[in-house]
């Protein structure tokens, strides 16, 4: 099988020599792939606007020899334009790709987080709720298989009443073995919502005191699995004033 | 093998620059090895000359030579109440040989880009705004690439200039001059539906 055709998101994109570009796709059937788009950069492109990161779009790549496939055509299926005229959405929607890109692996097909990656989009670029970047990089851990315990203290396992969260053992611990950084009962709350199933219920509320919180407990365990800091959500932060 | 150590410095040097590889390093270090020296000598004195003498200025950003502020921006014939905002210094030339502009430029040295890690901050966008507020600056032109991180960049400098009432506009975009219709990509195609020009109103009642 030389040619084929997918579903893709592109994720990053990289200058190529005089005209071309590499496009770092994550496809439904294939996995995170990286294509070379030929004369994307010419004024004449074929391609034009269609392989900028956060397109979603049907491809059809030529499989190689190299570590390269050569991208032969594109259709777009999303556009995503709110996601592109608001600056602080397109931070976000970036700290998305980014934390896909960093996750996915080079030809490992994983259909589950390509369909999560652009349901993640069309959430942000639809709805714009406060908790989205938050919510995907929760649901991206417990796809991974890295979710965080929440119910019972991490360290005793008693019924104990919750007070700390620690990226590092991995869930939240109570008052006796508490580590890390204090939570509070409604943050708490609201992680256990959206790995319990009542994502769309948080989706649809309005920013509340625990909301920064809880983006900064899903960063910082999204930042601990990868083990790097992610640059657009640094970037996102100096956004918001 | 290897080389000795002052060859082996030139070429790992060498392979520093953008583009060029460690087979490419190689090929120019002994390419200037052989080289009359001093046409080694003239190239070594134009970079120490071009670090030395071009600066950035400190008014708009823009590649200066030899002084505080660039060639454009000390140009008393320029109108100084319209300003280009551009990318890079090179888009300033693209831009300058259209000869369609006769204001001043600022210059943001790079694009948002938040997963490359380039956020405000790491723009000239602050400096742009408090010369929004001391310079006696009409309009505001955004000429940013028409491409996601251009657009982002237009988008976010709205968003900062608009408390500060001064026109904002942007650069049309639309097919290539010599295109064909059919090829167009459907984002081009849109933009240049949406900014399409008035040929006739259908007013006029003679001809």
């Amino acid at each position: 099988m030389a040619l084929y055709r997918d579903h893709a998101v592109v994720l990053r994109t990289w200058k190529l020599g005089e005209a071309d570009r590499i496009v770092s796709l994550h496809t439904h059937d294939h996995g995170k792939v990286r294509g070379v788009a030929k004369g994307v950069r010419r004024t004449k492109s074929k391609f034009g606007a269609r392989l900028e990161p956060l397109s979603h779009v049907t491809i059809q790549l030529y499989r190689g020899k190299g570590d390269l496939d050569t991208i032969t055509q594109v259709e777009t299926v999303d556009r995503f334009v709110s996601l592109r005229s608001d600056p602080d959405r397109f931070a976000r929607a970036q700290a998305l790709l980014e934390a896909v890109d960093q996750v996915a692996q080079d030809r490992e097909p994983d259909p589950e987080l390509h369909v999560m990656l652009v349901r993640g989009l069309r959430t942000l670029d639809q709805s714009d709720a406060p908790l989205v970047v938050a919510a995907f990089f929760l649901k991206l851990l417990d796809h991974e298989g890295v979710m965080p315990e929440l119910e019972a203290c991490v360290s005793c396992g008693e019924d104990n009443p919750i007070v700390a969260f620690d990226p590092i053992e991995g869930g939240v611990l109570c008052r006796d073995c508490r580590r890390g950084r204090p939570i509070t009962p409604e943050a708490l709350e609201t992680l256990r919502r959206i790995l319990g199933g009542g994502l769309a219920g948080v989706l649809a509320e309005p920013v509340a005191s625990h909301t920064g919180e809880v983006d900064i407990l899903a960063t910082l365990l999204m930042e601990h699995h990868l083990e790097r800091r992610l640059r657009a959500v640094a970037v996102l932060d100096q956004t918001q004033y | 093998m290897s080389y000795s150590t002052t060859v082996q410095e030139l070429i790992d040097q060498l392979g520093r620059l953008p583009g060029i590889g460690p087979k490419s390093a190689q090929r120019v270090a002994f390419h200037l090895l052989k080289a009359p020296s001093e046409d080694a000598l003239r190239l070594s004195r134009a970079i120490i000359d071009a670090k030395e003498r071009v600066s950035f200025c400190s008014r708009c950003f823009n590649l200066s030579e030899g002084g505080d502020e660039c060639a454009i921006c000390l140009d008393s014939r320029r109108e100084t109440r319209m300003v280009c905002v551009v990318e890079d210094s090179q888009d300033i030339v693209a831009i300058e040989r259209t000869q369609e502009f006769r204001g001043r430029y600022h210059v943001l040295q790079g694009a948002f880009s938040p997963i490359d890690g380039v956020g405000v901050e790491q723009l000239r966008v602050k400096e742009l705004m408090s010369r929004v507020a001391d310079e006696d600056i009409e309009e505001i032109i955004v000429a940013t690439n028409p491409n996601l991180e251009g657009e982002a960049t237009a988008a976010l400098l709205v968003k900062y200039l608009k408390p500060m009432g001064v026109r904002v506009s942007r650069i049309a975009s639309g097919l290539p001059v010599g295109g064909d219709l059919e090829y167009a990509d459907e984002l081009t195609l849109g933009r240049a539906l949406e900014g399409r020009t008035v040929l006739d109103t259908g007013n006029d009642s003679q001809p």
